[in-house]
């Protein structure tokens, strides 16, 4: 026997009307919310980018036409990122980045965890024919030297300034660069791969011989990259890629300030003489300048990059504890000294200087305590 | 929390201070010059009653054992600064406080120097590539970057051999003496050593770093000796 249903009553109809209109309404709301704070962060991000196009890997259409001086850094592996976006550093968390940023640095609050990029844990690297030419870059990375020698002409690893194998936020990690390429660059001007980007570093941070295209230390390198890089969004800048740019000093960085600085945060490991120190075959702590340091056409020898480096890392394990003033004083300091020489020598200071070096950043080329900078370059 | 920070700013002043004074203090004790034979005997003989020879606890060759640590290997700036806190109370011990107290600054520049210049214990020995399994070597290779730990590697040398004047071999240390340090940091009853490093890098180790890293490096200095025995 078949139960009747009743039909709902009027009252009882308006009341369901209403609870799904409630629902629909609520819904919208909830739609519309998560639309309008989707394009704020957009919107954010896209400001953040406009305001560093000059030096940004993250918009080529923005820096080809930006005045950017040809020894700006290059984008990505040594660019700035905009200084709204403070890094999160992977595998920090948002109270650990906290304690360590400088406050005058880091004016925007922490990015939101949708930006965090962590790099795959370092045991994640997979077994196989692929997961052991990652581990081979990764020893590349870690010790250019002993596993690349033919390429490498002084006595630095890529790790000197990509902190903890090239996973580092705020040191220029891999996993910000790998991304960014293939970027037109002002200081080759044209579009450079990944693979070229890394030859620049072997030119000019190692002061050595590219590693022809192909080559196995080339392939290991860009698999180490490209593993690193899992989950990070092809093209968009992110957050502790390159170097925090830092603000501009108060008062113009001053050498003389900037020898005082080394002697009492830097020299303990980096030497009086800046020449590092070493054990045996092992050069523990690397030279920032000389022979057997990075050369004329470095990102690193540009004082605003160096100072970025400095301020977020140096001390190691103290990044962070250096004022700004005192990091731009130390970064003039260390780059008014001479090293080897530009691989793009015209065989003139001068005229090299006005061709691939003109900008404030660069002090080759300029006289500093008498000395023209460059014309002794080793 | 209020008071943490108080406490906190108070310990930096203070160790700044501390730091700035035997800093000032070493660059001029040790420009006075260090008299060899002074050092030796002080090491070898000690000043009776008071001074103890070093050699009695830290090997005739100031090679170190398992409950003292190596003097050979370290720098002259690193033993002198050690000698001196030990002298001020900055670093406490019991047994070494009253014998840096009854050396005076020549003899603590001395008899650091004496030891400096002794053969290292340890030689730098080919490591494997550390994998994060292995807790001890990956932090010695690596660090804990996450924690803003630098590989152990990175100031102390490859395989932990130390990098003479300022950092101190730490490949040949027991984890009892290297735990014990890393609490005296903690706990401020150590200097903080050159701008801090050290104890900045100890309120991250917890005992499972320190005795995995003590086992590495025990079993990496110990390799090239079974090596050698082997046919």
């Amino acid at each position: 026997m078949k139960t009747p249903v009743a039909p709902p009553s009027r009252a009882e109809e308006r009341r369901q009307t209403r609870v799904l209109l409630t629902i629909v309404v609520v819904a919208i709301g909830l739609a519309v919310a998560t639309l309008a704070g989707f394009n704020l962060r957009s919107h954010t991000l896209f400001n953040s980018n406009s305001t560093v196009e000059k030096t940004s890997g993250g918009v080529v259409k923005a820096r080809s036409h930006a005045p950017v001086p040809d020894t700006a850094p290059e984008p990505a592996i040594a660019s700035e990122k905009a200084p709204t976006a403070k890094a999160p550093t992977p595998g920090l968390s948002k109270v650990q980045v906290a304690q360590t940023g400088d406050a005058a640095t880091n004016p925007a609050p922490p990015p939101t965890a949708a930006e965090l990029v962590v790099p795959p844990a370092s045991d994640a690297i997979p077994a196989g024919p692929f997961g052991e030419v990652v581990r081979r870059g990764e020893q590349i990375f870690l010790n250019t030297r002993v596993n690349a020698p033919a390429f490498v002409g002084n006595s630095l690893n890529c790790v000197n300034c990509h902190l903890d194998a090239g996973r580092k936020a705020d040191s220029a990690p891999m996993w910000g660069a790998w991304p960014m390429y293939p970027a037109y660059r002002s200081k080759t001007k044209h579009v450079d791969t990944f693979a070229e980007r890394l030859r620049g570093c072997f030119t000019y941070s190692m002061n050595g011989t590219p590693p022809p295209f192909g080559d196995d230390v080339l392939v290991a390198l860009e698999a180490y990259s490209y593993w690193m890089s899992k989950g990070a969004p092809a093209g968009k800048g992110l957050p502790g890629a390159g170097f925090a740019k830092l603000p501009e000093p108060e008062k113009e960085a001053d050498g003389a300030r900037g020898q005082a600085v080394f002697q009492a945060h830097c020299a303990l490991c980096h030497g009086a003489d800046g020449q590092g120190q070493r054990v045996g075959d092992t050069q523990v702590f690397p030279p920032l300048w000389g022979p057997q340091s990075y050369n004329w056409g470095a990102g690193m020898h540009n004082v605003d990059t160096a100072a970025a480096f400095i301020q977020a890392n140096m001390p190691l394990g103290k990044g962070g504890s250096l004022g700004v003033q005192d990091s731009w004083d130390v970064a003039r300091f260390i780059n008014s000294h001479e090293r080897p020489q530009d691989p793009r020598f015209t065989g003139d200071v001068t005229e090299t200087r006005e061709k691939f070096h003109n900008s404030k950043q660069s002090l080759y080329g300029l006289r500093v305590n008498g000395q023209l900078l460059g014309s002794k370059a080793h | 929390m209020l008071t943490f920070s108080f406490h906190s700013l108070h310990n930096a002043l203070r160790c700044s201070g501390v730091a700035a004074f035997g800093l000032s203090l070493s660059v001029a004790a040790l420009a006075q010059g260090a008299n060899n034979a002074v050092g030796e005997r002080i090491a070898r003989e000690g000043l009776p009653p008071r001074v103890a020879a070093c050699i009695g606890c830290h090997g005739a060759g100031g090679e170190g054992s398992a409950g003292f640590p190596p003097l050979a290997g370290s720098g002259k700036a690193y033993l002198f600064a050690q000698l001196e806190a030990f002298a001020s109370g900055a670093r406490k011990h019991a047994v070494m406080g009253p014998i840096a107290q009854a050396l005076d600054t020549a003899q603590r520049t001395s008899v650091a120097a004496w030891f400096a210049a002794l053969p290292a214990p340890l030689t730098q020995t080919k490591e494997a590539p550390a994998t994060p399994s292995d807790r001890g070597a990956w932090l010695a290779a690596r660090g804990r970057w996450q924690d803003g730990v630098p590989a152990c590697a990175q100031c102390h040398g490859p395989g932990g051999v130390g990098v003479p004047p300022n950092f101190p071999p730490i490949g040949g240390l027991s984890a009892a003496y290297m735990q014990a340090q890393v609490e005296a940091w903690q706990a401020g009853t150590r200097p903080p050593g050159p701008l801090g490093l050290m104890e900045s890098v100890a309120k991250h180790l917890n005992a499972d770093d320190i005795s995995a890293v003590a086992a590495y490096y025990a079993k990496l200095h110990a390799a090239p000796a079974t090596a050698k025995a082997q046919p």
